[in-house]
């Protein structure tokens, strides 16, 4: 997993809360046995018409927005299925961060897991960021996951939290996976000790 | 003496391998269950890795999804789903598990296999690569979704990073009304809760009306857990538990059944201990639910009407209704009795049980599917259906123009060619009624097995009771 420090990027706001995983990658992109490609069907519904052709009206298909990096969206973000593939669209697509006042459990999980980082900052201060970005789309806005800050060009600063060793993973690009392997050792004497 | 514990506390304290301090909890995963969607990945890396399937023998694999639902020849079926489905094949073959394959005499959606197989036991671990894995909780075991990336860790080392999640009562009282199911309750809980109501919490439902309730009413309550935001959804194993189970294939018999039957009663919540919250539901007063918007907590009773705007509180919940309504094509304010559907789809892992089915035929019994409706029945799993038969249903429903058909997920999320059309209104026994889900422009009203029957024979959604 590539590390992840800072991000200096534009942001698209997204004025919807409970935006489900249906909505960020619909079903029948999950028929892919590989990773690659799927933010062909990142917000399908709302990005395509039914003839396939963009949707002018949806906010990532116009141009002010073609390079953010970041979303800013209602809360409850990722609700719903499981499915990873949306954190694969979202990052294949080229987002790198997601502000909202709250994810869904599992699509948080995921997010960790794929070096998209979740930011949870409280309900005025993403109205807040909406509002500015709606007005300006090209305001950049400077993530410092060391620091633990949102930075905005006028100075302003807002903090978030992170679980301690989610940060940690992020900042130096260490999955799971290397630590739950390095403690096979302690899973053995567990199976023994339980008789599994 | 030592501090009551809640069910949930003893299941995660007994499966914790090490947990080092400023990390989250290494949890041993007893049962790994798996299915086509979302295991190709995370065999892909522990190839690239290097690595094998470290518990095969812990591991179960079905495939659900995307297969269909009347009995299509393989090679007809869409090229994209016939490499799925012999992706799953060939990793079981090449790391060596049991896959419940669709040409055997095992076979149908996971979370009904799983139980049925006497796999999911209580006071367990169980994980797969889909949120209604909540739905194992109806069994004391503690059982959630997890992502392809998580797969790949329970494959190589049959444990997971966890970070302890808080626990919540749900207690609910009184006995159901007739007509009344698990399905209402589950639907009543999100509707007052709300979808993020669970966030961070794993559920616990207690109380008279879970204790009178039987497995098939307990597995559709702790599978909808994941739409009120909750991690899991769990419920203490008892006498209705354990005669379920015994007999089942996996479960132990003779003086280890015995052994195990009493470790098991040792699970449920302590006197004395205590929830990080705790809510309480009468479930005498409930009525038929049904939901009306693209969230499963945008539900009401029958007898209801469709929230206004003016009765909301701010503006992005306004907006959030505005636009949920919009797509619906459902106005504000109007009485849910009298909708018209066009499709009718029974089955799912929340409501295709046997029990499931026997209520929808009690309706379906000596009606007629009404005009320009199409209506489906989709058992769990080849067992189901075979009992099915056996009993009669499917020529109740057959003779009341439903079409019987093959286990599978379905409908529910239409990775096969059971496909809603755009602006179709479904009844629909499954657990969400997302935007496009059942197909694009597909317009869902989530409901009971009893509903979703009485909508069939009617056209329309009506209020079941007055059929009884």
């Amino acid at each position: 997993m590539n590390p992840f420090t800072l991000l200096n990027a534009t942001a698209i706001p997204l004025r919807v809360e409970n935006v489900d995983t249906d909505q960020i990658i619909p079903a029948r992109y999950l028929t892919a046995v590989t990773k690659t490609g799927m933010g062909q069907g990142l917000f399908a519904a709302w990005r395509y018409l039914p003839d396939g052709s963009p949707n002018p009206h949806f906010i990532l298909n116009q141009p002010a927005y073609a390079e953010a990096k970041i979303i800013i969206a209602g809360k409850n973000f990722g609700s719903g299925s499981s499915r990873e593939h949306a954190v694969w669209a979202l990052t294949d697509y080229g987002f790198r961060a997601v502000i909202s006042p709250a994810f869904a459990d599992i699509f948080h999980n995921n997010a960790l897991k794929n070096g998209l980082l979740p930011i949870t900052l409280p309900e005025e201060s993403v109205t807040m960021l909406m509002d500015l970005v709606e007005e300006s789309p090209d305001v950049r806005i400077l993530i410092d996951l060391p620091a633990q800050r949102v930075i905005l060009p006028d100075g302003q600063q807002l903090s978030f939290d992170i679980d301690p060793y989610r940060k940690q993973c992020l900042v130096q690009g260490l999955d799971d996976l290397g630590y739950l392997i390095a403690n096979l050792e302690a899973t053995r004497a567990y199976e023994n000790a339980q008789n599994k | 003496m030592t501090t009551p514990q809640t069910l949930f506390e003893k299941v995660w304290n007994a499966h914790i391998v090490k947990q080092d301090d400023g990390a989250p909890a290494i949890l041993y995963i007893d049962t790994h269950l798996i299915h086509e969607v979302t295991s190709p990945q995370a065999f892909n890396m522990l190839r690239e890795r290097g690595l094998t399937v470290r518990r095969p023998d812990r591991t179960f694999a079905t495939m659900d999804h995307v297969t269909p639902t009347r009995p299509v020849p393989f090679a007809q079926w869409p090229e994209d789903t016939r490499i799925q489905i012999r992706n799953l094949r060939q990793n079981c073959q090449q790391f060596g598990i049991k896959l419940w394959d669709i040409t055997g005499p095992v076979q149908g959606i996971v979370h009904v296999v799983g139980p049925e197989m006497g796999i999911t036991q209580p006071g367990s671990t169980i994980v797969c690569g889909d949120s209604h894995t909540s739905t194992h909780g109806a069994f004391g075991a503690l059982a959630f979704g997890i992502g392809t990336s998580e797969v790949g860790h329970v494959l190589a080392t049959q444990t997971l990073l966890q970070h302890k999640p808080k626990t919540f009562a749900i207690n609910i009282e009184g006995t159901l009304g007739p007509g009344i199911t698990g399905k209402d309750i589950i639907l009543a809980i999100i509707a007052q809760n709300g979808v993020d109501g669970g966030r961070g919490y794993v559920f616990e439902y207690r109380g008279s009306a879970i204790e009178q309730m039987d497995m098939a009413g307990r597995m559709t309550i702790c599978n909808m857990s994941i739409e009120g935001g909750a991690r899991a959804g769990m419920i203490a194993p008892d006498d209705t538990t354990f005669a379920w189970l015994k007999g089942r294939k996996h479960v132990p018999s003779g003086p280890a059944w015995d052994e195990a039957v009493a470790r098991w009663r040792t699970l449920p919540t302590d006197e004395g201990a205590t929830f990080d919250r705790e809510m309480t539901l009468d479930a005498s007063t409930l009525a038929p639910m049904v939901t009306y918007g693209v969230n499963p907590g945008q539900g009401v009773p029958i007898t209801g009407r469709v929230p206004t705007l003016a009765e909301l509180d701010n503006l992005a919940q306004r907006r959030e209704l505005a636009s949920a309504l919009e797509y619906m094509g459902l106005k504000e304010g109007q009485p849910m009795l009298g909708q018209p559907i066009d499709i009718v789809f029974i089955g799912s892992c929340t409501n295709s049980r046997i029990e499931d089915l026997r209520m929808a035929a009690s309706i379906a019994q000596g009606r007629q599917v009404a005009d320009g409706v199409q209506a489906l029945v989709v058992p769990g799993s080849k067992a189901i259906k075979a009992q099915a038969e056996a009993e009669g249903l499917d020529k109740i429903f057959m003779d009341a123009g439903f079409e019987w058909r093959n286990a599978g997920c379905s409908m529910c999320l239409a990775m096969n060619d059971d496909k809603a059309g755009p602006g179709q209104y479904v009844a629909s026994t499954s657990n969400r009624n997302f935007r496009g889900r059942q197909g694009p422009g597909a317009r869902t009203l989530l409901m009971s097995p009893l509903m979703a029957a009485a909508a069939a024979v009617s056209g329309r959604l009506v209020d079941v009771r007055d059929m009884l």
